[in-house]
């Protein structure tokens, strides 16, 4: 196992296309990075330039200590893994995990112990003498783990490994990799566009776009403190709810005004964010996570001076069995800003806005599933107003946030 | 549901009647069919035979199933051998997946069925010469397979070699050229397919004692860098041999069965380096004459075989007639009096067995050991007969059967348990 360290990697492709933009990134020993981001954000190339597959423009890789810039992807000591499994039906499940140990010809005791302990890690050692047709999809898909296990690569590198899965076998993949993971501390570099799956999987998540690194950090810190307007948009689900809303001063306090509401910004959160008070007068962007609001029936609200209050009337519920999504209509035009609109190109079908009336657009609030709100009620939400978020209009960046220890 | 096929596609027009709106595993239909000695698939694949052909149908989502008809139309574009895709049929139903319908390989044969069939001898070597040549001409296209491994390749006998085609695409990437740490990758994976591959054969009793399954999948490197040296290396030339270096090299390529996309002269103090960018010819200059002479469509070797034919027919005519014979007015002899008589000589019920080349190709050997055999030229018309009689039947059987025969193995060859690659 091995750090996994980037230093100012740039990728140019013939033709002066650049993939990956002077990316400086730490992989700890051990961690479980995910890298993240739509299409063409530049994840399988740096997945592929830490394999060897992409020759780097420009910068360094080390893995551990070793500078791996010129190695051929064989003599970097990494497992690309889970793309593909094929499992050999002749072959034992010890066998199947083996066979690549005898290719390259190690002695027969190491390859027994490294079988022995990885079929440990997998739960497998009730089965080591079966043949795969006795094994169950999911032991199988085991099997296939330990054939990369067994290897002790420096690093596993797993790039979209479970997109080829029906989804029912990629939800049990998703848990089997983290328990792995769990046992083995091995250093994973995994990549994915699917933000859920990389909030579940990651000690880390690094977001890119374009080939820029946008944030890299814990998913709670991701969630809770994103660095840009394209962080807050592409992480979480529902998206963050956006709005290009005023701070104006109100009684020494400020306010955020848009639309038909006026959110007072409490003074720790203010002193919180640096530099925030500066746009008094001005615009802002404002973002409020749909898990911090609470309709006025639920009694366990929060409550204090942080607690604002929007009134709104309800368009639609969807009921999604552990939770409702109250979905409600503002009196403020949709945000537009390019990070937003390379949001919205990378979105799927189902997940593009609904066009609505000019200078009106559709927020999301997430409650409990018990909740009474019924689609035409009005009714009044609490908004925790400690945890908006602000973002500059121009550069979308957040507006007075602070760099976090454990970020890139 | 919509039905997205590939022009023209006529005669796939029979699979709209398919019962696609039913789960594909559940499927009952008269024209379903069964590959033997098949490999298992993650996802499930049905066969079908209908209007004279045989498709393969593999349900997959949606997005995977556009993704590889993508990847192998462009791969037919690129004169890349690999299974053609007939089409896909998406919005099947709420949660059902796409299906992704390919025309399964005319007379192609699998490396298990090779391996179990005695009359073609070992054949490590011929299918590691064909999965090397299809390697080169996947990255010379810049094409990165990511699943190379002998399951994953169909194989059609072409006059006494194997010509390989890729099946299952579902991991490739289309790049504009590969770099040499994707292509060592895809070698790597290859290897190590290949060696499990093998090992399973072993285990399974099917492996030749003497083959050693670590030294046959290391044999794998070494031939594609000397193919692909030999494809694309660059050479120095002196000012004096220029030109006829260059044209010797072009010959080299075609021969091989590649084109000269561009070639590039640089100056250097030592002499001019030639570099040239090579891809894959739109076929072989053997497979194209001989279409144009007699019309007759073959793979590459077996061309060269069926034209040197052509080329002794015609010297027996001039010689019979004492007058010149036009190289036009010889092939149209020799498919009426030669190609056709011998291949009319195959009852119907063995014709399913080769391609109508091979079984030439294989008439045309048989003649020469029988002419051995007896010290005198036994001619085309004899050594026929006696093939169709004692050797064609040997030939196993085609890999597709109807569901309902599948309770005996072919050939009466015990048929190996799980006999197949859990994917």
């Amino acid at each position: 196992m091995a750090p996994v360290t980037l230093e100012h990697v740039d990728k140019v492709y013939a033709g002066g296309v650049k993939a990956v933009s002077d990316l400086s990134l730490q992989i700890r020993d051990g961690e479980f990075m995910i890298l993240v981001g739509p299409s063409g954000c530049g994840k399988s190339t740096v997945l592929r330039m830490i394999a060897g597959l992409e020759e780097i423009s420009q910068g360094s890789i080390r893995i551990g200590e070793q500078l791996v810039n010129d190695l051929p992807p064989k003599d970097r000591d990494i497992a690309m893994v889970f793309q593909n499994y094929a499992l050999y039906p002749h072959l034992t499940v010890a066998d199947n995990m083996a066979f690549g140990l005898r290719m390259r010809q190690l002695p027969a005791d190491e390859i027994s112990r490294r079988v022995a302990g990885a079929a440990r890690a997998l739960g497998l050692e009730p089965y080591l003498d079966r043949k795969p047709a006795a094994l169950s999809g999911g032991q199988r898909q085991r099997v296939a783990m330990g054939r990369a296990i067994v290897r002790e690569p420096q690093a596993f590198l797993m790039d979209e490994p479970l997109s080829n899965l029906d989804a029912k076998l990629r939800v049990g993949m998703r848990a089997a990799l983290a328990d792995l993971h769990e046992r083995l501390k091995v250093t994973t570099v995994y990549g994915t566009h699917d933000q859920a799956e990389a909030m579940m999987l990651g000690d880390r998540v690094c977001v890119l776009a374009g080939g820029l690194l946008q944030q890299a950090g814990t998913p709670q810190d991701l969630l809770d403190h994103p660095a840009s307007l394209f962080v807050a948009g592409f992480i979480g689900w529902p998206a963050m709810n956006l709005v290009t809303a005023r701070l104006i001063a109100d009684g020494g306090q400020l306010a955020a005004s848009f639309g038909a509401h006026r959110l007072a910004i409490p003074g720790p959160a203010l002193a919180a964010r640096p530099g925030l008070a500066e746009y008094a007068g001005r615009e802002v962007i404002l973002g409020a996570r749909p898990p911090d609001f609470d309709d006025a029936f639920d009694d366990a609200r929060p409550s204090g001076p942080s607690r604002a209050r929007m009134p709104v009337s309800v368009d639609a519920v969807e009921e999604l069995g552990g939770e409702n999504h109250v979905i409600f209509v503002i009196d403020a035009p949709p945000v537009e800003h390019k990070d937003i609109a390379a949001l919205l190109a990378d979105a799927d079908e189902d997940e593009a806005p609904v066009p609505l009336a000019a200078g009106k657009s559709l927020w999301t609030a997430r409650v409990s599933s018990g909740s009474r709100v019924r689609p035409g009620d009005s009714i009044e939400f609490g908004l925790d107003a400690g945890r908006l978020h602000f973002f500059d209009p121009v550069s979308g960046l957040a507006i007075g946030r602070t760099e976090p220890e454990n970020s890139a | 549901m919509r039905f997205v096929f590939s022009p023209p596609a006529d005669e796939a027009a029979g699979l709209l009647t398919l019962p696609f709106g039913e789960p594909l595993e559940e499927w009952q239909d008269d024209r379903l069919v069964e590959i033997r000695q098949r490999g298992i698939s993650r996802h499930v694949v049905r066969f079908v035979a209908d209007g004279g052909e045989l498709y393969a149908l593999k349900s997959i989502s949606e997005r995977l199933a556009r993704r590889e008809y993508r990847l192998l139309r462009a791969l037919a574009e690129l004169n890349v051998p690999a299974v053609e895709v007939v089409g896909i049929v998406v919005d099947r139903g709420p949660e059902a997946d796409a299906i992704l319908v390919t025309r399964f390989l005319e007379y192609s044969t699998t490396y298990r069925a090779l391996f179990s069939s005695p009359r073609t001898g070992q054949p490590t070597d011929r299918l590691l010469d064909a999965l090397v040549e299809l390697l080169v001409r996947l990255h010379l296209s810049g094409f990165f397979w990511g699943d190379c491994s002998l399951s994953n390749t169909l194989f059609r006998h072409d006059a006494g070699t194997l010509e390989a085609y890729l099946v299952d695409a579902e991991t490739s990437e289309q790049h504009p050229a590969l770099s040499a740490g994707q292509r060592a990758w895809d070698l790597e994976l290859a290897a190590e397919r290949i060696c499990g591959e093998l090992f399973d054969l072993a285990a399974g009793g099917m492996l030749p004692a003497e083959v050693d399954p670590v030294h046959t999948a290391g044999q794998l490197l070494p031939r594609y860098e000397a193919l692909w040296e030999e494809l694309t290396r660059e050479e120095t030339l002196r000012p004096d041999e220029q030109r006829y270096r260059i044209a010797e090299r072009l010959r080299r390529l075609n021969e091989l069965g590649y084109d000269a996309d561009e070639v590039e002269l640089i100056s250097a103090p030592d002499g001019t380096r030639l570099h040239v960018r090579t891809k894959v010819a739109e076929s072989g200059q053997h497979s194209s004459e001989l279409f144009r002479q007699a019309g007759i469509s073959a793979d590459e070797n077996q061309a060269r075989r069926l034209l040197n034919d052509i080329a002794s027919f015609r010297g027996y005519l001039e010689q019979r007639d004492s007058v010149p014979v036009s190289e036009t007015v010889a092939a149209h002899l020799w498919v009426q009096e030669v190609y056709e008589p011998a291949l009319a000589a195959v009852p119907a019920g063995l014709r399913d067995r080769l391609a109508p080349p091979e079984i030439f190709h294989e008439i045309l050997e048989h003649r020469w050991y029988l002419s051995e055999r007896e010290g005198r030229d036994v001619g085309t018309t004899t050594a026929a007969q006696s093939y169709v009689d004692t050797v064609l039947p040997q030939v196993p059987q085609p890999l597709a059967v109807s569901i309902d025969d599948l309770t005996g193995p072919p050939d009466g060859a015990p048929e190996p348990p799980e006999d197949t690659v859990l994917r």
